[in-house]
């Protein structure tokens, strides 16, 4: 709890900064404040606590997701400087925005009451609109923004309605005591499941699921390079959370008739976010759609979903430090540049090894190559997938999974075989130190898998 | 000390030979390989002494996965042909000019790695693991330092990398689905798992994708040939001299003791699949012009031969299959270095470019000659004693099995002489042959010395192997 007043109270700090003019501190003193809320957080560890009468409640699972949240907003913001160098009037605008997308992104996974989940829902869509417009004098980055809040506004909506349908049927919008009612009441009113099924639509829509995606790759080739690995990696991966945690605190066990939906979603997601990536030109387009279909397969942990919260926290981080490290490269050669084609990449391999070694290990990590831990979390997702009993859909995973290497290769060997077309450029020490971690990170992920994921326990 | 040693030199050796510079790279590459093969050695004759070569270690809780590499007869011969190789495969490449020199050894030495663990792991999620790493440096060392037109090489490896990579995944669906049935992923368990003979059946099957296209056994071989033609010498030998071994040896290590039924049930399916590529790998290696795509063909039909005595599930296929993959293992090595050597001085590898080549130098020839030779099979070399327990296994089976497989010895010959008649003999040619130096006669000597010593006395080989491989014979043959 204390960790979401705090990472808010930061925000505000940073743009009282700005009034005294202390640009320059900005970005140092918010990384150190985060680090700060991270050990605050860390603290809080293998405790369920509730606070202000269960609208916050604190257990294992946010603890991890918000530490997980933290690193991933402590990224994204030491990129800011370099990639706004021409907008240094605003930097304290685009840090504290991102500060409160991140208290978004924890309110949507430390929630207790379904009016909590909406407030975090809410200031992380806000947030994450106004980046998305946030080059006023560039047409894409306008219609991005446009796009985005206008589709984010009616799924928004399409929520709120869920819980005031949900509201409706149990009198309370606390999380506990739909969960008793559910337990003890066996005619619930059916609205009640209409009222779920919102929710679910709602949510898809920000995870950017199959057949809700249609929106992601408009927007994330529009915004801002920054904003689009904001996106793909902090938001894709709070909107699952949440959805994960509102699907397990409402009810425990997932009906039939749900898993089949969820299944057809996430089977619909892989195949289509992959099969679209792979006639992709823009690195980001193909990144939208990629993220498109491992949102299908994080979706497959609803399958037995009081095992797999640990899974869903490792592949999401296996994920996110990939994306991270992948958009710190796409960051770095695509400034100045017309578009974020893939021949900008043209021969990286040559004129920067150490970049191009990097968007390798990550593209290799998303592929699911063993010994990054892209590979650990679709094989102990696939391990539980398979023992719950659904192996037809562990096969189609696979099956996506194999025609995803069309993609990544398709980079990587536009990288190491194509004579480049750019003058080699040196590195800022800001890529380089954050693709660099976020790389580290993954593979020491990757080497001692069981830290991550047993971090979530009841 | 342990088998594990010998993978830490190697993964150590890699990054070294990568921190040390391109001027120095081949060296720290030759120096930490060589080193590898004498800790091979080292560990090889602790495990005849009768000491724990094994190493445990705890890794992942749930799932359990054990780091474990057990040090056995099968696993340390192949480990010994991989450390043999290595030097010998660097030692090929030191007359090259490498760009990024580096990052090539480095490769080289960190897919040494991969095959070792491959080899020694018995774990079978660490054993996958090791198994798809070693496809990435492979990859690349196809893909940069390849030859021929850029778009097409980039076809042929990409094709290569998708093709083993969607074959090995379905192997490990087989592994996750093992590990429900027995709650570990180790060999020892694995094979006591008591499957029926329908679990066994689809298990089979998706280990056999998985090792059918990499060894390749038809109708999986068409990323073979190109993927050969065009890597670099370096990478041909790494996939024909040891990376196609992986997957025999696995069907001997985990796809025949776990999944013995239907091995037995369609024995008759797959040794006809295994010959067809026998005879078809010979056809096709009689049409080449192509110095390096017949080497590779010659190769399909060998490895063809290798994989069919494999699963006659006898001891003497099971042997035959261990003794021709490192006599195999030795001569395709050499086979490709002679043809690299051509390459060097003729800038070519069409063999209606070649010839002529005996009058300028008689000691290539004669080295050549006997590398022809052994490869078809010709008493007293290494590939005989092989060659003779696969087709004697095969008669034990169905006797139309050896007639047929033996003709692959026949047409071997045929077309192996051909190209040597073609390549070195005739009038002289225009193009002048320089003389071999030293240190590319010193890689014929070695792996020559090898083929021969062996040849005639391959007892201690037989020895070491035999006791490990008549249990896995009583694992495969523990339903009957």
């Amino acid at each position: 709890m204390y960790t979401l007043v705090a990472i808010a109270g930061l925000g505000i700090l940073c743009l009282i900064a700005e009034i005294f003019n202390l640009r320059k501190a900005i970005v140092p003193i918010t990384i150190l404040g985060l680090l700060g809320s991270l050990v605050l957080n860390v603290a809080d560890y293998g405790k369920t606590l509730s606070y202000f009468n269960n609208m916050i409640i604190t257990d294992t699972f946010s603890v991890a997701f918000t530490s997980l949240f933290i690193i991933l907003a402590i990224f994204l913001i030491a990129l800011t400087p370099v990639v706004h160098k021409e907008h240094k009037a605003k930097i304290s605008d685009f840090v504290a925005i991102k500060l409160f997308l991140l208290t978004g992104a924890i309110a949507m996974v430390t929630f207790g009451n379904l009016a909590m989940f909406f407030l975090g829902i809410e200031i992380l869509s806000i947030s994450l609109y106004v980046l998305a417009a946030s080059e006023p004098k560039n047409l894409k980055s306008n219609e991005a923004g446009m796009k985005y809040f206008l589709m984010g506004a009616f799924a928004s909506g399409i929520i709120l309605f869920g819980i005031a349908l949900i509201y409706g049927a149990i009198g309370s919008f606390d999380t506990g005591v739909i969960y008793g009612a559910l337990l003890e009441n066996n005619n619930v009113p059916g609205w009640f499941f209409i009222g779920i099924v919102m929710l679910t639509i709602g949510l898809l829509f920000k995870i950017a699921a199959v057949p809700f995606h249609f929106w992601a790759p408009d927007v994330y080739e529009g915004s801002p390079t920054l904003t689009t690995a904001t996106m793909s990696t902090l938001t894709k991966v709070a909107a699952m959370a949440s959805f994960f945690k509102l699907m397990t605190t409402l009810n425990r066990t997932v009906p039939g008739s749900y898993i089949t939906i969820i299944s057809i979603v996430a089977i619909l997601s892989m195949t289509v976010g992959n099969i679209m990536a792979l006639r992709q030109n823009s690195v980001k387009r193909m990144l939208a759609y990629s993220g498109i279909s491992h949102a299908g397969f994080m979706l497959m942990v609803f399958f037995s979903p009081t095992f797999t919260a640990g899974t869903l926290f490792y592949y999401a981080a296996a994920y996110t430090l990939a994306g991270i490290a992948s958009f710190a490269v796409v960051l770095f050669v695509c400034t100045n540049k017309e578009n974020e084609d893939v021949y900008n990449f043209n021969g990286l391999g040559k004129t920067n090894p150490l970049m191009a070694g990097i968007l390798t290990c990550s593209l290799l990590s998303m592929a699911g190559i063993p010994i990054f831990s892209g590979f650990f979390a679709k094989f102990f997702l696939f391990h539980q997938v398979f023992s719950s009993g659904h192996v037809a859909i562990v096969i189609v995973a696979i099956i996506n999974s194999i025609i995803s290497l069309g993609y990544y290769f398709k980079l990587i060997i536009a990288m190491y075989t194509k004579e480049s077309t750019a003058e080699k450029q040196t590195v800022p020490f800001t890529y380089g130190a954050v693709a660099l971690i976020a790389l580290v990170l993954n593979i020491a992920m990757g080497l001692y898998p069981s830290f991550a994921l047993e971090l979530i326990f009841r | 000390m342990d088998v594990s040693f010998v993978l830490i030199i190697l993964l150590f050796g890699a990054a070294a030979t990568f921190f040390v510079g391109d001027k120095w790279a081949s060296k720290a590459a030759l120096f930490f390989s060589t080193a590898a093969f004498a800790a091979a050695i080292y560990v090889t004759y602790l495990f005849n002494q009768g000491m724990g070569v094994d190493l445990t270690m705890n890794w992942i809780k749930a799932p359990r996965i054990l780091i474990n590499f057990q040090g056995d007869g099968l696993s340390l011969s192949m480990l010994l042909l991989t450390t043999a190789l290595t030097p010998i495969i660097i030692l090929a490449s030191f007359k090259n000019s490498i760009p990024k020199a580096r990052s090539f050894y480095a490769l080289i030495m960190f897919m040494a790695f991969a095959m070792a663990g491959t080899f020694l792991s018995a774990d079978g999620f660490v054993y996958y693991i090791f198994w798809e790493l070693s496809l990435i440096p492979i990859y690349f060392i196809a893909l940069i330092w390849g030859s021929g037109d850029a778009e097409s090489r980039r076809k042929s490896v990409i094709k290569f990398f998708i093709y083993t990579f969607a074959g090995s995944i379905f192997m490990l669906i087989a592994f996750i689905y093992l590990y429900q049935r027995t709650g570990s992923f180790l060999n020892i368990h694995l094979y006591r798992a008591f499957l029926t003979p329908q679990e066994q059946f689809w298990i089979f099957l998706a280990f056999f994708l998985a090792y059918a296209i990499k060894i390749p056994i038809i109708p999986f071989h068409t990323w073979q040939a190109n993927v050969y033609q065009k890597s670099p010498t370096a990478g041909t030998m790494l996939l024909s001299g040891i990376m196609l071994k992986m997957a025999i040896y696995s069907i001997i290590r985990w796809q025949l003791p776990i999944a013995p039924n239907p091995a037995a049930e369609y024995m008759y399916v797959l040794i006809g699949l295994c010959i067809a590529g026998v005879i078809y790998g010979s056809i096709l290696a009689l049409k080449q012009d192509d110095l390096k795509k017949l080497l590779a063909y010659s190769s399909l039909a060998h490895v063809g031969l290798i994989a069919a005595g494999a699963y006659t599930l006898t001891l003497d296929g099971l042997r035959g299959a261990f003794l021709q993959m490192i006599a195999h293992g030795f001569v395709v090595v050499g086979l490709f270095y002679a043809a690299e050597i051509i390459q060097r001085r003729y800038n070519t590898t069409e063999i209606s470019q070649m010839g002529g080549i005996r009058i300028q130098t008689p000691k290539f020839t004669s080295m050549f000659m006997i590398l022809v030779l052994a490869s078809v099979a010709l008493p007293s070399t290494f590939n005989f004693v092989g060659e003779f327990e696969l087709l004697y296994s095969m008669a034990q089976t169905n006797i139309w099995f050896a007639v047929i497989g033996g003709t692959t010895i026949i047409l071997g010959a045929f077309y192996m002489l051909r190209m040597f008649q073609q390549v070195m003999l005739g009038e002289q040619n225009a193009k002048l042959f320089a003389d071999i130096t030293f240190g590319e006669g010193f890689v014929f000597v070695i792996i020559i010395a090898v083929l021969l010593f062996f040849g005639l006395y391959p007892k201690p080989i037989v020895d070491f192997i035999t006791p490990d491989l008549q249990k896995i014979l009583l694992q495969i043959n523990r339903f009957n």
